[in-house]
């Protein structure tokens, strides 16, 4: 327990961005209309996908010699780059037909 | 060393492009551009990460080869998926992209948990780090499954099927989880099958989570499971101190949390509702109470078509029966052959039309249907009145009267376009089931209400046939 409230002592600012981002992604939000909420969750979506930096880093500190390491880490790479490139790329389709119109 | 604080400033600008993004991503004119801002500090992260990042003890990233050929396998197959969809088939789209995300939280999270008893050997499980990785992996497995299951429903691969005390089972799944998570924490060693166990029960959880909710609701199952990610994405940010990730995360899970409250708001539903399913078995009583209805009255094409033809206004309302039916095209023809007749044409959109929230929009503006003649429902309501014709295409409970006049029905509260309004209202359906509220809709025994079967792809090229020799 107490290794838990070292965790939250020694990560204090993090937990500081946590809650201010929440009240942000909050706010962000809020005030949109119904009609954006598709590409909105699409690109939120996209957005989910900055996992793939935890990914790159599995990948690249994993040992050379370690092949389940390496593995997984590959399919992990995979995985992300799918959310966030097909995410942006699907969420701007969606966007690319409303500006057409827009015009 | 500067290269780490470039690094540093890198993920700065990385999370201030997120925010903006999402900022930007709520207003029509600069959601585009919103979208490629959140995408250029995604690619500024991902490539300050492979280049400049340095762990504590110097090390640096390797494995190129492996890290560059999995960015290449994604990014093709990612772009191609993303560009072949067919509009009508996003939602799954979404669905699917979200839980390869999820996976990818949860597989980051068993490779660190095997790490964990190498690169810390004798130390005690109970610890933010483990606690973290406990937390992203159960709740990307969730994701993932979940998201699976929703993409399976969206595609008509699998029907609703819920256990008997399902929920029960949902609850107790949920202690095993925690619970395993929790006693794996308090052993000495890491404890690599047990994380398998937890892998397997988080894995049926999201199955058995997902599965009893009716596929009209996938939509906001979707966006939840989006949400789940986000949190999962957040715990790895606390895993690697990786300040993009945590603040990307975090925003997507906060964002998401709301964004599904108001995708429930516009239905006029609660998320508990939505997940508990009580709304499917409010229908059920209510369909029994209906009884004796006069008979429907049918119209055949061309009645129909001579009627739009000498009208004054037409209205559209399209609803999920066009989206099935693949018809917005040859919805956007048919406007255009009336409106070469003098007859202006108009898209009344309710909030929910499609298959989510704005999805009506996104599909007719693939047909090149201009963007203002979609109107919004509070927008065109009162136009109803001296509007002779009112054209519904595969709608059914937007338009359902009993939403403001029959306190028992399961939709009441829910606003509606005011259809009823009109002199004439054609209806299109493919035949009398009820919508997806599973509710008689009186709207189609009104007396001004005349029923036009047919497959609404059919039936609209036919319309645009008989119009032209007219």
């Amino acid at each position: 327990m107490e290794s838990i409230l070292n965790f939250i002592g020694e990560n204090i600012l993090m937990i500081y961005v946590v809650i201010l981002s929440i009240f942000l992604g909050v706010e962000v939000i809020s005030k949109v209309p119904s009609i954006l909420h598709t590409p909105l969750m699409s690109g939120a979506n996209a957005i989910h996908g900055v996992v793939i930096v935890g990914a790159i880093l599995v990948m690249g500190l994993a040992d050379p010699n370690d092949t389940p390491a390496l593995v997984l880490g590959f399919f992990a790479v995979i995985l992300g780059t799918l959310n966030v490139v097909g995410g942006f790329v699907v969420t701007d389709r969606m966007l690319g037909m409303f500006k057409r119109k827009a015009k | 060393m500067s290269g780490i604080y470039i690094l540093l400033f890198i993920y700065l600008i990385g999370s201030i492009t997120f925010i903006m993004g999402l900022k930007l991503l709520g207003h029509p004119d600069s959601a585009r551009k919103g979208n490629l801002i959140a995408a250029a500090g995604m690619t500024l992260a991902v490539l300050g990460t492979i280049f400049l990042y340095k762990n504590e003890h110097g090390k640096a990233i390797g494995n190129y080869l492996w890290i560059f050929g999995g960015l290449i396998v994604g990014g093709v197959v990612g772009t191609l998926a993303a560009k072949k969809v067919k509009m009508t088939a996003m939602p799954q789209m979404v669905s699917i992209f979200n839980g390869m995300g999820a996976a990818c939280v949860a597989v980051m999270s068993i490779v660190e948990f095997t790490h964990y008893g190498i690169n810390h050997p004798g130390a005690n499980m109970m610890n933010g780090q483990v606690l973290t990785i406990m937390l992203g992996l159960m709740i990307g497995c969730v994701s993932f499954s979940g998201s699976i299951i929703a993409w399976g429903k969206l595609e008509g691969k699998f029907g609703d099927f819920a256990l008997p005390l399902g929920q029960i089972f949902n609850i107790i799944l949920v202690i095993v989880m925690v619970g395993l998570s929790a006693y794996i924490m308090t052993m000495a060693t890491a404890n690599v099958t047990l994380l398998y166990v937890v892998v397997a029960v988080s894995l049926v959880y999201g199955i058995m989570f997902v599965f009893p909710i009716g596929g009209a609701d996938m939509p906001v199952v979707i966006s939840l499971l989006n949400s789940f990610t986000g949190m999962a994405a957040a715990c790895g940010g606390f895993l690697y101190n990786n300040q993009v990730m945590l603040t990307g995360g975090i925003l997507v899970g906060s964002s998401g949390t709301i964004l599904t409250i108001l995708m429930c708001k516009a239905m006029n539903r609660s998320l508990t509702n939505v997940i508990i399913g009580s709304f499917s078995q409010k229908n059920a009583a209510s369909k029994t109470e209906a009884g004796e209805k006069p008979p429907v009255k049918e119209i055949n094409v061309s009645d129909c078509a001579i009627l739009m033809s000498y009208a004054n206004k037409v209205i559209i309302i399209p609803g999920y029966g066009l989206a099935v039916a693949q018809a917005q095209h040859a919805c956007h023809e048919l406007e255009k052959i009336l409106e070469s007749k003098g007859v202006p044409v108009e898209y009344a959109i309710h909030p929910v039309a499609g298959r989510m929230p704005g999805h009506m929009n996104v599909l007719l503006a693939e047909a090149d249907v201009p963007y203002p003649k979609l109107r919004e429902m509070d927008d065109i309501n009162s136009e109803f009145d001296n509007c002779d014709v009112a054209l519904v295409l595969g709608a059914n409970d937007v338009v359902n009267p009993a939403a403001k006049k029959d306190p028992n029905s399961p939709i009441y509260g829910m606003p509606i376009l005011e259809a009823e309004n009109a002199k004439n209202i054609i209806i299109n359906k493919r035949s009398m089931r009820p919508g997806y509220a599973g509710i008689d809709n009186d709207l189609f025994y009104d007396p001004k209400t005349r029923m036009l079967f047919g497959d609404a792809k059919d039936v609209l090229q036919k319309l645009c046939t008989e119009l032209k020799t007219i």
